[in-house]
């Protein structure tokens, strides 16, 4: 890839009915056809990945009565990261009476994606968004309740009313469990065939139509082809592609970047959310980093010593000399301003040389005053695992000292572009959760990757996959020389990571590779950064594949070959990420490009040039640009203001 | 700091395995306990060896993947921990630590610290879920749990599934990892109509698969990283009896 692009056709999303935006999914509903019962036990489904979004829709599937065929690369559907979420899951019930509303989840969750999401579909999301709690809270879901036995809300970033539905700092955990729960039901039922430790590695297209997926079984190495009258991926983000992320370290970007090399386009893949409060790195070896949830910005107080160079310890610096930034300049969201600007505001203060902790790269989230006003047991409930965990990293006792957070990235907005049906730009591939990119815009909100996740899952894609299977009746045969193709394509990638023997690691070169991309494509971006990265990551990939050292061999389990070739896709990503940073020349959301700023150096966006989605091809001369001109009818397209 | 470091290694199940030591220096204590193997199989890796297999992945605690007896004792020393979330500062400079997978009949061995664990998937599917088809909830309102019912379902309902318990029962037991299930949904309205059918099918999927009977010995709960407390197996035998004696 060079620096150059073309640009093609535009993109549109045909799916969405017209009319008005509250019936567009009933209509859209009562269009989808229906298949019947006995065909359904007729139609295979392949589900990659058994996060929120994949373990719901193979469980929903199952239970619809199609033979579900669920991968996943770790060792039982329970771990998908999706486990990890912590906060909480938004969902406008307005049982607080305080306010919310349907349309208000769809106004808050347009506002904060910064007015490059799709309205149809975010408007959808807010709908679905009360099925998941009852769902949810059928299947045994703890969430967090009050004395009277009602469910106890919060309030997150970037909204107003207490809509967050949790379950302690673990409500991805008890989600996850609950949508686990259900697939291994339907695995006993005989619905669904469970393929643990398989990593997807190629998608089989025949027809024009997606139809398969080869796939690697880890423990013995052997590459197996599994085919189907539909594909969904739902295999996450690629945040990793930064090495350093709050992702699970086997996250990766293979399943959705080998479809978008057979076709599938990919959306903004420069739009990555930052996360404001992590724990800071604290050494070279540094595996990964961990979140501390955004819940806890309700109660902690974020500040930095007004002074520059001011290395007295927390305690000792008085309160006048302290500076609550985000208090002073967002009076009205105060610390709970949307994640992208916590963090910017947060790079800001230590780019001053104000931030705090080793290297400068840190600030504090003090919960002294929560303490003062709630008691200790009060903050303990609410927050005590979390507490726990940073202690247990950092060795700190945040009850008495303030805890030290810093950005890290947590969550990649852009993905394979789909429709209102979820569906790719190949026929038949679906794609559900963090791994499309339809519903956050150029930022997502706090508590919203749940939302998505189990909506794509539990009610959207049930429904849009049945409209497609009906409308077919039945695709015919797979071409065995596309199968024999992808099958070779797979062994011949193993081959050669095998075969180059050389001085490095996989995961040194990774790290290069995330350290350089959040450098140049991390926070701020700008011409000259981005034009750096594409020009030092095709050096460094051609380095990499002349001199990687990948020990052992393709037969049995071989983690070190698991992680190349996961290293060698990130390679290709990151130069598409870069490429649409360098051609987003606005800032929005979490794209931030430092050429363009207001006056108080906040985000400034290019309404008249970039109200599109860009959905990238994959072409063998470059990557091809489409664009899908973004309409609003609903929400009216402002400045975002959070002061 | 520097370590010496016995680690068990076998090449696949029908390789007998043995211990191997390895010297690890410059160690900061600021590593976690994975990072510290990360950093060995690195050099494992450049020196032409085989660098040692173990499953991991959030790191954070919570996905359940990792775990590896540490000196004996599952997922090491240091309480309610998993072994991703050990950090170095608890190691003296110039110690021996060994390390080695879980050991238990119904968790063989794939590689080196790698186990298999679907017996655990298999006792969730014998009953570990209410039966509740999507689209067919009633108002989460609909029905209210009192808080202390929820904050105890909840307690048992963090069980990760890391299969700790299992390996440091010495009768390879499974009962607190089947019994923090069977509490979760048995303490909720919503698990009631199943709650005796529950119980048996997890109890008897649990024996079927190889796991020993529970004698109260409670290393389970000791070693557990989210504290299931050990009242959950006599919840799960009281369940039990009630069917038997049906």
């Amino acid at each position: 890839m060079s620096l150059s692009w073309t640009i093609g056709e535009p993109i549109k999303d045909e799916k969405a009915p017209s009319g008005p935006i509250e019936e567009r999914w009933d209509t859209r509903r009562f269009q989808a056809k229906l298949v019947n019962p006995a065909n359904k036990r007729k139609l295979t489904v392949i589900v990659v990945g058994t996060g929120l979004a994949g373990g719901s829709a193979a469980a929903t599937l199952g239970e619809l009565g199609y033979k579900v065929k669920s991968f996943c690369y770790q060792d039982s559907p329970r771990r998908a990261h999706s486990i990890a979420a912590q906060g909480g899951i938004n969902a406008a019930k307005n049982y607080r009476g305080d306010g919310d509303s349907v349309h208000r989840l769809f106004y808050d969750t347009v506002k904060g994606g910064d007015f490059r999401a799709r309205e149809s579909n975010v408007y959808r999301l807010a709908q679905v968004s009360v099925n998941i709690i009852d769902q949810a809270v059928a299947q045994g879901v703890p969430f967090a309740r009050e004395y009277g036995g009602l469910l106890d809300t919060r309030s997150f970033g970037g909204a107003q009313v207490s809509r967050t539905f949790y379950a302690r700092g673990q409500t991805g955990q008890q989600l996850l469990l609950g949508a686990y729960q259900a697939l291994e039901r339907q695995i006993a039922a005989g619905t669904v065939e469970m393929h643990t430790r398989h990593e997807m590695l190629e998608l089989v297209i025949s027809g024009g139509r997606a139809r398969g997926v080869v796939v690697r079984d880890l423990v013995t190495g052997e590459v197996e082809t599994h085919l189907a009258d539909a594909v969904v991926l739902a295999t996450g983000g690629y945040g990793n592609v930064f090495f350093l992320s709050t992702n699970a370290k086997g996250c990766n970007t293979t399943a959705i970047w080998r479809a978008h090399q057979r076709g599938a386009m990919f959306a903004n893949p420069c739009y990555t959310q930052i996360h404001p409060t992590c724990i800071p790195v604290s050494g070279e070896y540094q595996s990964k980093l961990t979140l501390m949830s955004e819940s806890l910005r309700n109660d902690g107080r974020v500040w930095v010593p007004q002074r520059t160079g001011d290395d007295r310890m927390p305690a000792d610096i008085p309160e006048d000399e302290r500076d609550y930034y985000l208090e002073r300049i967002y009076p009205a969201f105060g610390n709970l301003v949307p994640r992208d600007i916590a963090s910017r505001a947060a790079k800001n203060v230590c780019d001053e040389g104000r931030g705090v902790g080793p290297g400068g790269l840190g600030v504090y989230l003090d919960f002294a005053d929560a303490i003062a006003r709630l008691g200790r047991e009060a903050v303990e409930k609410k927050y005590g695992n979390l507490f726990e965990m940073y202690e247990r990293i950092t060795g700190e006792n945040p009850y008495e000292t303030p805890m030290r957070i810093y950005p890290a990235v947590h969550y990649t907005m852009g993905g394979l572009w789909v429709d209102y049906d979820l569906q790719s730009t190949i026929p038949g591939l679906f794609v559900i959760g963090e791994a499309n990119f339809s519903d956050h815009g150029a930022n997502r909100l706090g508590a919203s990757a749940l939302m998505q996740g189990l909506a794509d899952g539990y009610f959207v894609l049930p429904t849009t996959l049945g409209d497609y299977l009906a409308g077919a009746g039945g695709f015919g045969d797979v071409e065995p020389a596309e199968v024999a193709q992808a099958e070779a394509a797979v062994q011949e990638k193993i081959d050669r990571l095998l075969a180059v023997d050389g001085t490095r690691t996989a995961d040194s070169y990774h790290r290069e590779l995330g350290r350089l991309m959040w450098d140049y494509c991390g926070m701020e971006r700008t011409d000259e950064s981005l034009r750096k990265a594409l020009e030092r990551i095709p050096e460094l990939r051609e380095e990499f594949w002349n001199n990687v050292k990948v020990p052992g061999d393709g037969e049995g389990l071989n983690q070190a070959l698991e992680r190349a070739g996961r290293v060698a896709d990130f390679f290709d990503l990151a130069e598409l990420m870069c490429l649409d940073a360098l051609h987003r020349t606005e800032s929005c959301g979490g794209h931030f490009r430092a050429e363009s700023q207001d006056a108080d150096g906040e985000a400034l966006r290019d309404d008249e040039h970039f109200a599109y989605v860009a959905a990238w091809e994959w072409g063998p001369e470059g990557p091809i640009l489409h664009k899908e001109e973004l309409e609003y009818e609903y929400v009216k397209m402002t400045q975002r203001s959070y002061k | 700091m520097n370590l010496t470091l016995k680690i068990w290694r076998q090449n696949g199940s029908s390789d007998r395995g043995r211990m191997v030591t390895y010297e690890v220096q410059d160690v900061s204590p600021d590593m976690s306990f994975l990072e510290m193997l990360d950093v060995l199989n690195e050099r494992l890796t450049l020196e032409g060896d085989d660098p040692v297999a173990f499953d991991h992945d959030c790191r954070e605690g919570i996905c359940g993947m990792c775990g590896m007896v540490i000196n004996g004792v599952a997922h090491g020393e240091q309480r309610a921990t998993t072994t991703c979330q050990l950090h170095m500062r608890h190691f003296e400079d110039g110690a021996t630590v060994t390390i080695e997978p879980w050991r238990a009949a119904p968790f063989p061995v794939v590689k080196d610290l790698v186990v298999d664990r679907s017996s655990f998937d298999r006792i969730i599917q014998a009953g570990g879920f209410i039966s509740v088809p999507a689209g067919s909830a009633p108002d989460a309102h609909a029905v209210p749990v009192p808080k202390d019912d929820a904050d105890a379902a909840f307690d048992a309902a963090t069980c990760i599934g890391c299969g700790a318990c299992v390996a440091a029962c010495p009768n390879g037991s499974a009962s607190l990892f089947t019994a923090a299930k069977i509490t979760h949904l048995g303490l909720l309205p919503q698990g009631q109509p199943e709650r005796a059918a529950r119980a048996k099918a997890m109890v008897e999927q649990m024996d079927a698969e190889g796991f020993g009977g529970c004698t109260n010995t409670g290393e389970c709960t000791a070693v557990c990283p989210k504290g299931i407390p050990l009242d959950a197996i006599a919840r799960m035998n009281a369940d039990y009896l009630k069917t038997a004696s049906k």
